[in-house]
């Protein structure tokens, strides 16, 4: 007799459990499911590319470092952000951010469209001392991204991950991921032409201002200096119907 | 109960042996991270270091077990409640909490002097890698240690019966700890896959996985195992926070490795589906752990330190039902005006706005629950700390709903009332329940009459409500007018304000917050010396007597007659 | 289009599918003959707590 109340009562504390999944799913499935219809959910731009070997890296140390916990990147459709930052951001323009880093608090600026805004070297110095170059700054020191050398020896791997995950890096960019890495430094480089045929737009030039080394330092700037700088807003029709969503 | 029952009942636990055999496996991966990395130029080490800390980690819990078996499998004795798991639970918590909230006031003071607190070559000294150990410090380490200690000790209790799974909750205990250990020193060196929140890499979301699970199965299983007819009504909170906190811990971690050793992860995710995954994590997190499992707390510690049944056990059901079912829709709020799509903006608002009931009935029932009672708060402080944390509860929860209004969120997001909002609930809900639960659970564990210092208990108390003012108020300050700031146009059309101008206008609130949160401090390190003491047997922690049975002892020490006589 | 299909049999399902949800577990909440039950499960807490109950599944 106790044995079998015993059974039924530990069904229900299972029953319950399950109770407790199904309620706290429909509200996730509805939500996230249909954005994995991604074709309606991004819009339709001209000039999206997968980040070059080099700007991968540097978004890395974006990551390593944290800067997402003070800067965002996502400029909302509103009148004053748009008119401080630039066009509002676009679902497209992080169709290959893995994870993304729209941000939740800005204690510094949005840095959506950045790129091309200041110059290498006002980047290098205001990263080694911000203070030095916006006095009233509560930004922290950098300065050891100019020191140390960049990690290459695991760019194809992460070239490679990402290919496997959808991002259209073709086999050519990940076996040569190493080298285009270095051309990306340097103009004149012998894989100059093949490396900017892989990647449209991209920008060749030594960011850190020292020509010696592959530092940290060039591998954020160069990622800098390119968010937010790839959709070609001459092509983009915000009214078109498959962009309105 | 009658005498013949309390004949000890032993049993073997053969638990170790699986313990073992994860360990083990544990043990050869780590060998393979601990490879020396190839990059000489690389100033700090990455994946060799967890390499190492899991290797230290599994070799001595092998040591350990080792020891524990040599005399064959220990025994459970099931006519007593585990409570060791419990106790160590009890001390982690306060450990983590002086913890979190020290970095949390060094980060406050690092916006406020960035001259004073950063050194330009301690690369992990700097603000974006010491906010998310803030961040994970006080939410998983001091939160999920209160969580994971109250709901061992709440589910024994309400069920009447002893913990199953013998060691597993020794496993559980440990694991988390070691969770928490690789989560901190990865933040520091680095290694962050950088969704808020869930920012450990892969490799430790895995073994939380492994450790989360034992967690589920010990809890299932106790309350299977329950001689009460019913599951009273804080164990289904905790269960729908382990199991979901499950759910989203999975979902959200999804990433793939560079290689099976390596630190790097890249998201399964990307860009907006990346975004909208992450925030129906984050906001259930808040939404599970930070506040379905201290509802838990509430609805067992509230009635038994009044000593009275909870105001309305038919509130708490639709309580439940609706605050479990709600939640889960109202993650899109954290995502106004971006690229995700509006009507799933729209359905997060609703939702949230609808939030706002069934949290305040709950809040309704922890409050009535002292109605014809209301003397006690003036005479135990601790009944009091507990109270005003619903109170706090309150009101964050009808300030949260308030900022899902796209409208107000134009203004809100990005800026300091954000930062006020999770604090009024963190510091305010979160904090002042946990200390409760503490300040009961220590004379109740190790069988003191009385906590030390019922007088510290009042410093700490009004101590850490007066941080909790100075905190919000300037947040609240400090924000809204940054957003008014950074929409403020001149007569002739043009923005009134550099972003610089915002920043530096905060200042005197970034020193009012970091005072706030100091006086927090203070009064948490006076708890760590309060609940020390109490363990030590001093002052008026003096132990019970033997003979008389505990169940005739009264549960819940009254100050009244302590603070009459002095 | 599959997704403007799905957001809207999403938005009426999803209304449809609270509100049911809701009533249910008002009526279950509410239903008179639970009233009993409730009442004794709200008295757990106060109850003694030194020692587990033994039964049949803990020889």
């Amino acid at each position: 007799m106790f044995l079998r109340i015993h059974k039924f009562l530990e069904k229900r504390s299972f029953a319950l459990l399950i109770g407790i999944i199904a309620v706290v799913s429909v509200g996730g499935l509805i939500e996230v499911a249909p954005l994995f219809y991604i074709d309606s959910t991004i819009e339709e731009v001209e000039g999206m590319r997968p980040y070059t070997p080099l700007e991968l890296a540097g978004r890395n140390i974006y990551v390593r470092e944290g800067c997402h916990a003070c800067h965002s990147q996502m400029i909302r459709p509103l009148r004053d952000e748009v008119e401080r930052y630039g066009h509002y951001s676009l679902a497209a323009e992080s169709m290959y951010d893995r994870p993304f880093q729209w941000g939740s608090k800005r204690t510094g600026p949005d840095l959506s469209r950045v790129g091309s805004k200041y110059s290498d070297e006002w980047h290098r110095l205001h990263m080694e001392d911000p203070r030095a170059v916006v006095p009233e700054s509560i930004m922290p020191p950098y300065k050891f991204l100019s020191k140390n050398a960049l990690d290459i020896s695991s760019i194809q791997a992460d070239l490679k991950a990402n290919q496997r995950l959808g991002v259209p890096y073709s086999d050519e960019m990940v076996e040569k991921a190493a080298s285009d890495l270095r051309t990306q430094l340097d103009e004149d480089a012998d894989d100059y032409d093949g490396f900017v045929t892989r990647y449209a737009n991209a920008v060749v030039r030594d960011f850190d201002g020292n020509p010696d080394k592959i530092s940290e330092m060039d591998a954020l700037i160069a990622y800098l200096q390119m968010i937010g700088t790839l959709v070609d807003f001459d092509e983009y029709e915000a009214e078109k119907d498959e962009n309105l969503r | 109960m009658t005498s013949k029952n309390i004949l000890s009942r032993l049993k073997g636990d053969d638990s170790l042996i699986f313990i073992a055999l994860i360990c083990v496996l544990g043990f050869i991966w780590s060998i393979f991270a601990a490879q020396p990395h190839d990059v000489p130029s690389m100033i700090y080490p990455t994946m060799e270091m967890h390499g190492f800390i899991l290797m230290g980690a599994f070799i001595i819990a092998l040591i350990v077990i080792m020891f524990k078996v040599a005399d064959g499998l220990p025994q459970i004795d099931h006519s007593e409640y585990e409570d060791g798991v419990i106790k160590a639970g009890v001390i982690a918590t306060t450990f983590w909490g002086i913890v979190g909230m020290l970095v949390g006031v060094i980060i406050a003071c690092q916006l406020t002097w960035p001259e004073i607190f950063y050194f330009e070559n301690l690369p992990w000294t700097n603000f974006g890698r010491l906010r998310p150990l803030h961040t994970s410090a006080v939410i998983f380490a001091f939160g999920g240690n209160a969580l994971i200690a109250t709901s061992l000790y709440v589910v024994q209790r309400t069920c009447r019966t002893r913990l199953a799974g013998g060691n597993w909750a020794w496993f559980v205990f440990w694991g988390y700890q070691l969770f928490i250990v690789l989560a901190a020193t990865g933040y520091l060196t680095g290694i962050t896959q950088s969704k808020e929140y869930a920012e450990p890499e892969w490799y430790v979301d895995i073994w939380l996985t492994i450790v989360w699970v034992a967690y589920l199965m010990i809890f299932l299983f106790t309350l299977a195992r329950r001689k009460e007819p019913h599951i009273y009504v804080a164990n289904w909170f905790y269960l729908a926070f382990i199991i979901t906190i499950a759910i989203l811990h999975i979902v959200n971690n999804l990433a793939l490795p560079t290689g099976p050793f390596d630190a790097k992860s890249y998201s399964l995710f990307a860009g907006v589906q990346d975004a909208m995954t992450q925030w129906w994590y984050g906001h259930n997190a808040v939404g599970f752990f930070l506040t379905a499992g201290f509802l838990a707390i509430m609805y067992y510690f509230i009635p038994k330190r009044a000593d009275r049944p909870i105001w309305s056990y038919k509130l708490s059901i639709v309580h439940f039902w609706a605050v479990i079912f709600i939640y889960v829709w109202a993650g899109p709020h954290h995502l106004h005006y971006t690229a995700l799509p509006q009507w799933t903006q729209t359905l997060g608002m609703v939702f949230s706005i609808m939030l706002w009931m069934p949290s305040w009935g709950g809040m309704i029932n922890g409050l009535m629950t002292l109605s014809g009672a209301w003397d006690k708060l003036r005479t135990d402080p601790v009944l009091r700390m507990l109270v005003v944390s619903v109170a706090f509860y309150g009101m964050a929860t009808f300030e949260g709903p308030l900022m899902s209004i796209r409208y107000v969120n134009a203004l809100s997001h990005y800026t300091e009332w954000t930062i006020g909002h999770v604090h009024s609930g963190a510091l305010g809900w979160n904090g002042f329940i946990t200390f409760g639960a503490l300040y009961c659970l220590v004379p109740w564990l190790w069988k003191k009459k009385e906590l030390y210092s019922l007088k510290l208990v009042e410093l700490h108390f009004w101590l850490a409500t007066l941080g909790i003012v100075f905190y919000i108020t300037s947040m609240w300050v400090a924000g809204i007018m940054e957003g008014l700031m950074w929409r403020a146009y001149t007569d002739l059309g043009f923005l009134e304000y550099a972003f610089i101008e915002t920043v530096s206008a905060k200042h005197i609130y970034y020193v009012i917050r970091a005072l706030g949160g100091t006086l927090f401090l203070l009064g948490t390190f006076i708890m760590a010396f309060n609940i020390f003491m109490t363990i030590k047997g001093k002052g008026l922690a003096q132990p019970l007597d033997g003979d008389i049975p505990l169940a005739k002892r009264p549960s819940v020490p009254t100050a009244a007659p302590i603070l009459a006589g002095e | 289009m599959s997704y403007d299909i799905l957001a809207h049999f999403i938005k009426i399902g999803g209304t449809v599918f609270f509100t049911g949800f809701f009533v249910l577990a008002i009526v279950y909440a509410l239903w008179p003959k639970n009233k009993k039950r409730f009442d004794s499960a709200a008295q757990i807490p106060l109850c003694d707590d030194d020692r587990p109950e033994l039964g049949d599944g803990d020889v």
